[in-house]
Formats: structure tokens, sequence, C-alpha cells
């Protein structure tokens, strides 16, 4: 036989086909729902934030890696998703340059000054909201309560830009911190139509991206139910009006919850990757979002609570590592 | 009928299609057959012919160098022209006997029927397996009779025959179960007898629905002997895995199936078990799947021990294409050939033929903790950081993280995204832990 050029490598010889940027892709497409109902409610203005946002984090990135003479890797979409991420977070009535500054910080400061992808031990499109929320607390809470008719509009997103009204969120309504208001109906949360951050709007938008990652595998159930189930356990049982006279599904739907718990708890990076370590991250984010919202000095406790659980996450997965297969009880 | 399964493990494409409706046709003697005398797990044969001997088919030509150790035989008449180290396989020269054929393919006198099993006795039974040179056909070739003499303080109380076949491409067990349905339980019944075992299951991945219902039907008559349905998922057939599928139970860390009292033996291997007693013939021929999209016409042939895979190629039409990998065994765990020219052996399931495309590395990227790798590990560890720790050569953290239990089945790198080097790290590190233990040992 004549001498042919074999490659030889060790087994495995095959390999599935997912890649990162393939998962990245996807976490975008699931995102793209709550894009749409944030356009819907908010308006063009929506989408300009969420424009700008992501322009800067890819850019950001580009821009770092190359100064820093490291190969470019915008291509993964992962800038793209902290991009979105970053935006979801930021009211619908942020200027311009909160976008940019955020979006810049998420990238340059927590994601590539800790390494790039996968070293950064804080979510971070989350750490880059608690650093513009620390600095610009005004911008940040200016709720804009979405067009009255935008959903039966025929053309809502000709909704002219939303005026930046204040307007208390159902939360601090929820909470007694802010009397003014009446609770929106639950259907209106769960549609969407109801103020709020840019994406943490739709409930429904957001499940509907939800499904595709998890039909996807790009995550598991064990983060989000968990999380979304101690929230309403919790909020079930410590009621105002005594033990279990809590408004769960209230407390489910509003604020960032879905948002954060299918999206940004998940994060791969600054979650356990052992299966216990996913379930105690989920009830640990649970528990404090729950104490803050009903006992802390801020209405919103799902950005602070995942960045808890996130610096606590390498202790956990120490604490988790599963047993292994033919593990001998006690002989451990 | 109810499947069973284990928990982890990942559901590659199967590309058996391939050859799954082949039957296993004999291949060309070979002209030359290399027969290298260490083809199994264990101490190497000792040759007993030397350069210019003549030698017939069946013929005993290495002795079993110890307990763990099974003899070679000539698996074509002719002439040994050498006894020298040559190209095997699994990477590495190895002492062989290289015989000319003579084309005539004369059977030695000594090939004879070994009686009926119900006149055995059990240690009849093991010698006969040990003689013939039986070890493991599923590919990892263990000596078959150390199995069947368990230590006695391990009760053995059932025979599991493996045609899980989970590796993608290889169909010639599942043609074996079709086409020597009767050997197969044959030699179910023999290793039973060995054992002095009274339960049998023959265990099937549920992609195989003619082979469960073939034997089904020819199970009926015994009833001791039971036909399963296996989930179809990559590892199923994994020793472990198999055990933990059927009986619930988890063969401990570093022990045996036997610990569990349970032997786990290939269908390939109970119908070889069943030819040396009813003909006496030993291991000389096997079942071989030649396959892949390099390959012109992908065929299940029977292949005499010692064949070069070059033949093979050619008597499958040759190269579809420019190759780019060949494979001894399946995609998961098989092994890449530096060379055409090394012989198929006891442990040789499949010749897989990758095209240049398929075989390109794919490109490595950082880990995004996915955690992918963990969910697929039927070992239930974490392989992103026993890999970690393998790269940094920080062996003790890796053993720290089990890095020896470990099976090598591949799951963790065939899940990942990245396409991380997970278990060819991992791999690394169990021999460099194993070379500490011995030095400390
Ligand atoms: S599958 Fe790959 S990328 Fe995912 S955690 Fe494991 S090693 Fe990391
Ligand atoms: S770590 Fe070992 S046992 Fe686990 S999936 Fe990887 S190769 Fe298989």
């Amino acid at each position: 036989m004549e001498n042919e050029q074999l490659v030889v490598s060790s087994s495995p010889h095959v390999r599935s086909e997912s890649s990162v940027s393939g998962i990245m892709l996807d976490v975008v497409i699931a995102l793209v729902p709550a894009v749409i109902a944030a356009a819907i409610f908010f308006g063009m203005r929506a989408l300009f934030v969420i424009g700008i946002s992501i322009a800067t984090a890819v850019l950001t990135e580009a821009l770092i890696q190359y100064l820093m003479k490291k190969p470019v890797t915008i291509n993964d979409w992962s800038a793209v998703v902290t991009g979105l991420l970053l935006a979801f977070n930021l009211p619908p009535t942020a200027p311009w340059w909160l976008a940019v500054i955020g979006s810049a910080f998420a990238i340059a400061i927590v994601k590539q000054l800790f390494g790039g992808l996968s070293y950064n031990f804080l979510n971070p499109a989350l750490a880059a909201r608690a650093f513009l929320l620390a600095s610009w607390p005004v911008r940040m809470t200016a709720w804009a309560q979405p067009g009255v008719d935008a959903v039966t509009t025929a053309t809502p997103l000709a909704q002219p830009g939303v005026d930046a009204v204040t307007t208390a969120t159902p939360l601090a309504i929820l909470k007694g911190t802010e009397s003014a208001g009446q609770l929106p109906s639950l259907m209106d949360m769960f549609i969407g139509n109801i103020g709020g951050t840019i994406g943490e709007t739709s409930a429904l938008a957001l499940l509907i991206g939800a499904a595709y990652l998890l039909y996807k595998r790009v995550i598991n159930w064990r983060i989000p139910f968990v999380y979304i189930a101690t929230v309403g356990v919790l909020t079930w049982i410590l009621g105002p009006d005594g033990a279990f006279t809590g408004q769960p599904l209230y407390h489910i739907l509003c604020g960032g919850l879905i948002l954060g718990a299918f999206f940004m708890a998940t994060d791969y990076v600054t979650s356990p990757v052992t299966p216990l370590g996913q379930i105690i991250m989920g009830l640990g984010c649970g528990i404090i979002t729950v104490v803050i919202r009903l006992y802390g000095g801020y209405p919103e406790g799902v950005s602070y609570s995942i960045l808890f659980m996130n610096v606590a996450a390498p202790l956990i997965e120490r604490y988790t590592v599963p047993k292994k297969f033919g593990e001998v009880k006690g002989r451990a | 009928m109810k499947t069973v399964t284990f928990k982890g493990g990942i559901h590659p494409s199967y590309n058996k299609e391939f050859t799954a409706s082949k039957p296993i046709r004999p291949a060309a003697l070979p002209q030359t057959a290399v027969i290298p005398l260490q083809q199994h797990v264990g101490a190497p044969c000792k040759p007993l012919v030397k350069a210019g001997d003549e030698v017939k088919v069946g013929q005993k030509i290495g002795e079993a160098g110890g307990f763990v150790s099974v003899p070679v035989h000539a698996s074509v008449s002719g002439k040994v022209v050498a006894v020298e180290p040559r190209l095997h396989p699994g990477g590495q020269q190895v002492m062989s006997l290289v015989i000319e054929s003579d084309g005539q393919d004369t059977v030695d006198e000594n090939v004879q029927p070994r009686g009926d099993i119900d006149k055995l006795s059990a240690k009849e039974i093991i010698d006969i397996i040990k003689e013939a040179g039986i070890a493991g056909l599923g590919g990892a070739a263990f000596p078959t009779h150390v199995k069947l003499s368990p230590p006695p303080d391990k009760k053995v109380e059932l025979v599991i025959i493996n045609g899980a076949e989970c590796e993608p491409y290889l169909t010639c067990d599942h043609r074996l179960m079709l086409e020597q349905t009767d050997d197969v339980i044959y030699g179910t019944r023999a290793i039973m007898k060995a054992l002095g075992v009274s339960k049998g299951i023959i265990a099937i991945e549920n992609n195989k629905p003619d082979a469960i219902a073939a034997m089904l039907k020819a199970t009926s008559a015994y009833a001791n002997i039971e036909v399963m349905a296996l989930k179809t998922k990559y590892p199923q057939g994994a020793e472990k895995q198999l055990i933990k599928a059927i009986t619930g139970k988890e063969v401990p860390s570093g022990g045996l199936p036997a610990d569990v009292g349970t032997v786990v033996d290939n269908v390939g291997t109970a119908a070889t078990i069943a030819r040396a007693i009813k003909t006496g013939m030993p291991l000389i021929e096997r079942a071989v799947t030649v396959t892949g999209r390099g390959i012109k016409e992908p065929a299940n042939l029977m292949v005499r021990i010692g064949t070069p895979f070059s033949q093979l190629i050619d008597e499958c039409g040759g190269f579809a294409d420019k190759p780019g990998k060949v494979i001894m065994g399946g995609p998961m765990m098989g092994i890449a050939q530096y060379s055409l020219d090394v012989p198929v052996i006891k442990g040789t399931s499949g010749i897989l033929v990758l095209t240049e495309g398929e075989a390109q590395a794919p490109q490595v990227q950082v880990c995004i903790r996915c955690a992918r790798c963990v969910e697929a590990c039927p070992a239930d560890l974490l392989p992103l950081y026993i890999s970690r720790y393998a790269l940094a050569g920080m062996y003790d953290k890796a053993e720290q993280y089990n890095a020896m239990d470990c099976i090598e089945c591949g799951c963790c790198s065939f899940e990942c995204p990245a396409k991380r080097p997970l278990v060819e790290s991992i791999r690394l590190a169990k021999r460099a832990i194993a070379a500490n233990r011995r030095k400390a040992g």
C-alpha cells in the first residue's frame, strides 16, 4: 500500500455539532421575542438603546482584543449576548450614553479584564447594571409606562418615543413604598403591558425564549425552575397579612425574575457546573431575591441575588462534587 | 418491550446503515498472516514455533504467558517465515509470528469436537475456552477464562451477554446475532455452565429490533435465558453501565463485575466459544465491520486473525476518496492507525475509514463551563476539571477529581462545544497516575 498521510489522533474521532458560537447564537435567538415585546411596548426608543448597547459591546470586545494582541473572537456572539442583556436591564428611557458606558464596562472591566470569555466571575451584564445603578440611580429607575394602547395599535412600532414619565413599578407598589398607583392586572403583567426595564417587561416573550433554550438544551431546568419556585413559595408564605397571604404570581411575573432566572442566573461562567450546585444556586437566588424584595432597601432583588450567588458559585461547586459512579458508601 | 438504561451518555449519529443489512461474508485468506504474541490484556505469549516451521490452521503457535494470558493459533496453513517485532494496531511494535500461507487451508489434526456442554464439566469448559485463545471480542480483549474463574468469595449469579453494540458504525455483533443466533445461545449456555449460574440475559439495544426478535425466538426453548432491550444510547455497552442498566447495581469504583455477582461477555465471544466446543476450532477468525464514508463498499467480513488492514480495504473496493483517518474499532473509542500494514487481531471489531473532511481536527476554544461534559459523563465525573488539571500537569489534583474512574468512553469530548481534548488529556493523567502508583507501591 502506498504511503498514505493518515491523521493519527486520540479517540473520540467524532464530535457533536455543538459549538460555542452556536450556543451563543441560540441565546440571541431566544432573546428576540423579548426584543420584539420591548419594541411593541416601549417603541423605537427601546430598539435604539438595544442597538447602541450591542454595538458598544461588540466594538469594545474587538478593540480590547486587538489592543491586547489576542485573537478577536467577536464572531462567537458572546459580546452580542452581553450587550443585549445589558440593554434588557436598562430603563427604556435610558440615554444613549448610559448604554454605551454600561456595555463598555461589562465587556472591558467585567469580562476582558479577567481574561475574556469564561474567566469573569460575575455576570458582565448584571455587574454593569449594578455599576450604573450606583452611579446614576435616578436615570436607572426612570420607568416608563408603555404606550396606553400599544397592544391594540395596528402599527405598534410607529408609537412615538415614550416620554420619560416616572411611574411606579408593580414591585414598588407591592412593597408599599410608592402609594401612587394600583397593581396592574396579571394579564397585563404576563403580556408585558407594564413599566419596567427594557427586557423584563413581557413574561410571555421571555418564556417563549426560555422554552427554546430548554428545548435546545442550552440551559437545563435546575437553576431557573428552582429559583422561580423558591420565590413563589416564599412570597406566598411570607405574605403581608400573615402566613400564606402573599401574591406569588405577581412576584413571579413582575420585575426581572423571569429574565434573571432563565437568562442571567443560568450564565455558564458564573454558575456551578454540578447538578446539585445548580439547585443550590437556584435556591440561594430565590431566597435572597425574596429577602430583598420583602425586607430590603430596594424594590427589586434579582440582580443583587444573582451577583451574590455568582460570587458563591465556586464554593458551592467545590462542596457539590457528584458522587462518582460506583462510589462505596462511607468510603468517600 | 420495556427498555432499560443508565444515567448520562450521548446520542451520536449511529451511521450503522452502511453495513447493518450486509450479511457477514468470508474475506479472502491472507497471503501472509501476522500473529502478534500480544493481542489480549495480560502477559504476552511465548512462541512455540520458529522461522521455517510448517503450521496448520488452528495449531497452537504461542503459549499463554501466565494465568492472565491466552495462547495464539495459526490462522492459515503454511510456513513461519519470521518471528520479529511488527507494527501492532495498538501503535507499538510487538513480537509477532509471520506465516506465509500455502493457500491450502489445511486444518490441524488436533482440531476436533470437544463434546457436548451437557456432558462437559465447568472446569472442562473453562479449559477449552482458555486453550482456544478466547479473549473478549468486544474490543477490550480481556482473557475470557479469567472472567469465568472469579475468586471463590465472589458469588456470581448472573451472566450478561452484551449485544448492545453501542459504538457508532459497527454492525458485526448485530449480524452475528442474526446469522449465528444459535451459536450465541450455545455460547451463553456454556458460560453459564462454566460459572454455575442459572440466569443469563442477552442484552441488545433497541435499534436492532430484528436481532431482539431473533434472539427472543431462539431463546424461547431456554427458560433461564432472557432477552432484554436496552435504550439506544452510547456507551450502553460499557460493562459497568450495562450492569447498572440491567441490575440497578453499581460496580464499586476500582472493582469488578463479579463484585456485584455478574459476569459480562460479548456476543461475539459467546459465538466463538460455541465454535470452540462444537468443532474444536480455536479463535482464528472474527467478524469485522469495514465501514465509513471513506470506503467504497462497506461490508461485514469474517476475517482470519493476522490479515492486514490493507487487504480488507481492497476487498471493500478500496478508498472512496483520499482517506483522512483509519481507525481500528468505532469512532468513540477506536484507535487511529499510522499504517495500513497492521494485522487484524482478536479485538478488531471494525475498520473505520473517515474522509479527509471528517478527520479534520476541530479548533479548540476556551471552556465556557456549559457543563455538557458533566451531564454526559456516565461515570459521574467533572471532566472539565480533571482535564484542566491534567493539562496543567497537576496529576494529584486530577486524581482527587477521580480521574482513575474515567472509563474513557469519550462522551465528554464528543459533547464539548469548545471541542476541548477532555478524554484525551484525562487519559494522559490516568497513565501518569498509574505510573506514580506503581512507583509508590
Ligand atoms: S463541555 Fe467543554 S466547554 Fe462545556 S464545561 Fe465541559 S469542557 Fe467546558
Ligand atoms: S470523563 Fe471519562 S468517563 Fe466521563 S465522559 Fe469523559 S471519557 Fe467518559
